[in-house]
């Protein structure tokens, strides 16, 4: 982002503080979280020297383990059925003006705004009235419905921008409606397709209150384990595991964020 | 130039329904023969693009047929038609590069790539942009990307090429070079070329065959010299160049027919085809170069006005006429040395109405 010192926000007095505290509230607890992931001594607020026994013994960790598979195992699904229906979504809302379209969008991306305990209780409920359960299965399946809109608004953004005369051309010059979506459409649109997919991958993987609530015994994800370890205390275990989640999240949000800015 | 390739027969097209609807194309018919440059000239919103669209096949005709060579297009898709386009936005493929987007078409026909990578260096050459085959779309020029998007559109070898507006992204002078390049490819390719514009100058320019429209319907077709010296109605004479409009009475005088101005005047119509408006109110029209004035009372059967305004424009004269309170005429007259009668200011003037040049236009 460019700064222009000729915005008129900058004349206003207070806002370079303002903003110092701003970003100090949002990211001190991370720094030290992260500082304390390498501290020596059991107890984790008491700085006796620095050490990476913490990330092995997190390593070492089988529940954890197990844990973080699970996580894996619901973010890769979710991620993987959310994408496709997520493009599929985008690309018929994108063709045609049709009665209702903006019921329809609505509809799509109101699931970001349903308080989410709200989307927890009801589809536990959903799940026990038809008899689904609760497992691994039931959390993918939950977890693929919230994942839909965060697939769905980069790739109809890409769609939005993209000159719908280049599939008219590409059907002029013989390629059938198929042939012209591998060859035109996709390869305009993947990088709203990956950068969908990295955010569904993101947002599953850190979810906790729809995870807790539809979960069953043997579907601990890791969310929920850290937050059983904290019942007993905080430890330089959690804060290890914690500091390792942050990265796999920093990183698959800057590659969305990358590959969204790619253009033609 | 006589076989025809593109017939619509009696064709509308709809757009919505009910009180919303819109009637795009009203009843059109034509024939678009081989080999030929042919042009749709009309105003803004008059249906241009979507006749184009529905030879395309990008648009469904609500009634009516189109034809290729006889044979009704109406249910092909695009990809199944032999008609290529080149779209006003150019629509070039911006992942691919310049020859990919070549080529594009002729793998769709399952061309062998060797063919294909042959024909995309006979279209580079074609279009002068044999350097450029490596290049992205992005890194084009307007007027560059225009000839890609021609070179594209002709690598099939289509029986029809469609072109809508493509010159309006271009400045003037990339414009009158274009202009020459169509005509050059077309001329050079023998392939028929559809093209649809809103200038009038760029219709007359390149045309073989004009189609002039006015809200969904085709009002005259003909030759660039058709449409301007024989206009068949008032709009397609306002449209095309300049023209004088005069309205009066059209009456049986002795032998022949007169029309009689509201200031009580009368042109002569001796010679001149007035078809069936006998004793009807009607609108003569003539261009005003065809106009010849006279120094005041030399000429009997002619006009008689004032002059109320000359503009002098190097190479001719402009004259403002005043005829009467209702009537006012435009003369042009060429400034030759020695042959120029000028008239200034205020001068009573005749002017006289060649029969040839005289068309009694439908309103
Ligand atoms: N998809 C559509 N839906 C509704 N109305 C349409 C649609 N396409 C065209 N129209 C209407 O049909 C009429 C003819 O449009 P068309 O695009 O053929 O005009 P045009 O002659 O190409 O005009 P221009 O010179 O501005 O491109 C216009 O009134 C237009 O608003
Ligand atoms: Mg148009």
């Amino acid at each position: 982002m460019k700064i222009d010192r000729a915005n008129p926000l900058w004349r206003f007095h207070g806002i370079t503080p303002m903003a110092i505290f701003f970003f100090a509230y949002l990211y001190l607890p991370i720094i030290v979280l992260l500082v304390l992931s390498f501290n020596e001594n059991r107890l984790a607020t008491i700085w006796t020297g620095f050490s990476t026994k913490w990330y092995s013994v997190v390593l070492g960790n089988d529940d954890m383990l197990r844990s973080a598979k699970n996580s894996l195992i619901i973010a890769l699904s979710s991620t993987i059925i959310a994408t496709i229906a997520a493009t599929l979504a985008a690309m018929g809302m994108a063709r045609g003006r049709f009665r209702g379209e903006g019921g329809v969008a609505a509809m799509l991306t109101l699931p970001l705004l349903v308080p989410e305990i709200v989307t927890a209780i009801a589809t536990l409920l959903f799940f026990i009235v038809i008899g689904v359960k609760l497992g691994l299965l039931s959390i993918i399946i939950a977890h693929t419905v919230f994942c839909i809109p965060f697939a769905y608004l980069p790739i109809r953004a890409r769609l939005d921008g993209m000159d719908p005369a280049l599939i008219e051309a590409a059907n002029d010059l013989y390629a059938n409606e198929w042939q012209a979506f591998k060859r035109i459409t996709f390869p305009l649109l993947w990088p709203g397709i990956l950068s969908g997919a990295m955010l569904s991958f993101i947002i599953s993987l850190d979810d906790f209150v729809i995870s807790y609530f539809v979960g069953g015994a043997g579907s601990t994800t890791l969310p929920i384990y850290i937050f059983g370890m904290i019942r007993i205390g905080i430890t330089p275990e959690v804060n290890a595991i914690s500091a390792l989640m942050l990265i796999i999240s920093i990183v698959f949000v800057s590659i969305s964020f990358l590959i969204d800015r790619v253009r033609y | 130039m006589s076989e025809v390739v593109i017939s619509a027969r009696s064709v509308s097209k709809r757009f919505g329904s009910g009180t919303h609807a819109v009637h795009a194309l009203d009843d059109v018919s034509v024939d678009i023969f081989q080999n030929e440059f042919f042009t749709m000239l009309g105003p803004s919103g008059c249906g241009k693009t979507t006749l184009l669209r529905l030879i395309g096949g990008f648009e469904q005709a609500t009634a009516g047929e189109i034809a290729l060579e006889g044979q009704v297009l109406n249910d092909l898709p695009p990809f199944k038609r032999p008609i290529n386009t080149v779209f006003q936005s150019y629509a070039l493929f911006p992942h691919l590069t310049v020859r990919q987007n070549i080529t594009f078409g002729l793998e769709m026909q399952n061309i062998s790539r060797p063919d294909a990578a042959k024909r995309a260096d006979e279209m580079l050459e074609l279009v002068r942009l044999s350097q450029f085959g490596d290049r992205q779309p992005s890194q084009l020029s307007g007027g560059q990307q225009q000839r890609i998007a021609l070179a594209r559109a002709l690598a099939p070898a289509p029986k029809v090429l469609l072109l809508d507006e493509p010159l309006s992204a271009l400045d003037l002078k990339l414009r009158k070079e274009m202009q020459i390049e169509l005509k050059r490819l077309q001329t050079e390719t023998g392939i028929t070329f559809v093209f649809v514009t809103h200038d009038q100058e760029e219709a007359l320019a390149m045309s073989d065959r004009i189609a002039v429209m006015k809200a969904g319907k085709i009002l005259q077709i003909g030759t660039p010299r058709d449409i301007y010296e024989t206009p068949t109605h008032r709009f397609v004479a306002d449209f095309i160049g300049d023209s004088n409009f005069l309205q009066g009475d059209i009456k049986q005088n002795g032998s022949h027919a007169v029309l009689t101005l509201p200031g009580g005047q009368n042109v002569s119509l001796a010679n001149v085809d007035t078809g069936t408006r006998l004793s009807q109110t009607a609108t003569i029209g003539i261009r005003p170069e065809r106009l010849m004035l006279h120094p005041a009372g030399t000429s009997d059967s002619a006009l008689r006005g004032k002059i109320a305004d000359v503009v002098y424009f190097g190479t001719d004269t402009t004259y403002h006429i005043a005829i009467d309170d209702q009537t006012a005429l435009l003369a042009r007259v060429q400034n030759r040395d020695g042959s120029t009668m000028a008239y200034a200011k205020g001068n009573d003037v005749d002017i006289s109405l060649p029969a040839g040049a005289i068309r009694v236009l439908v309103d």
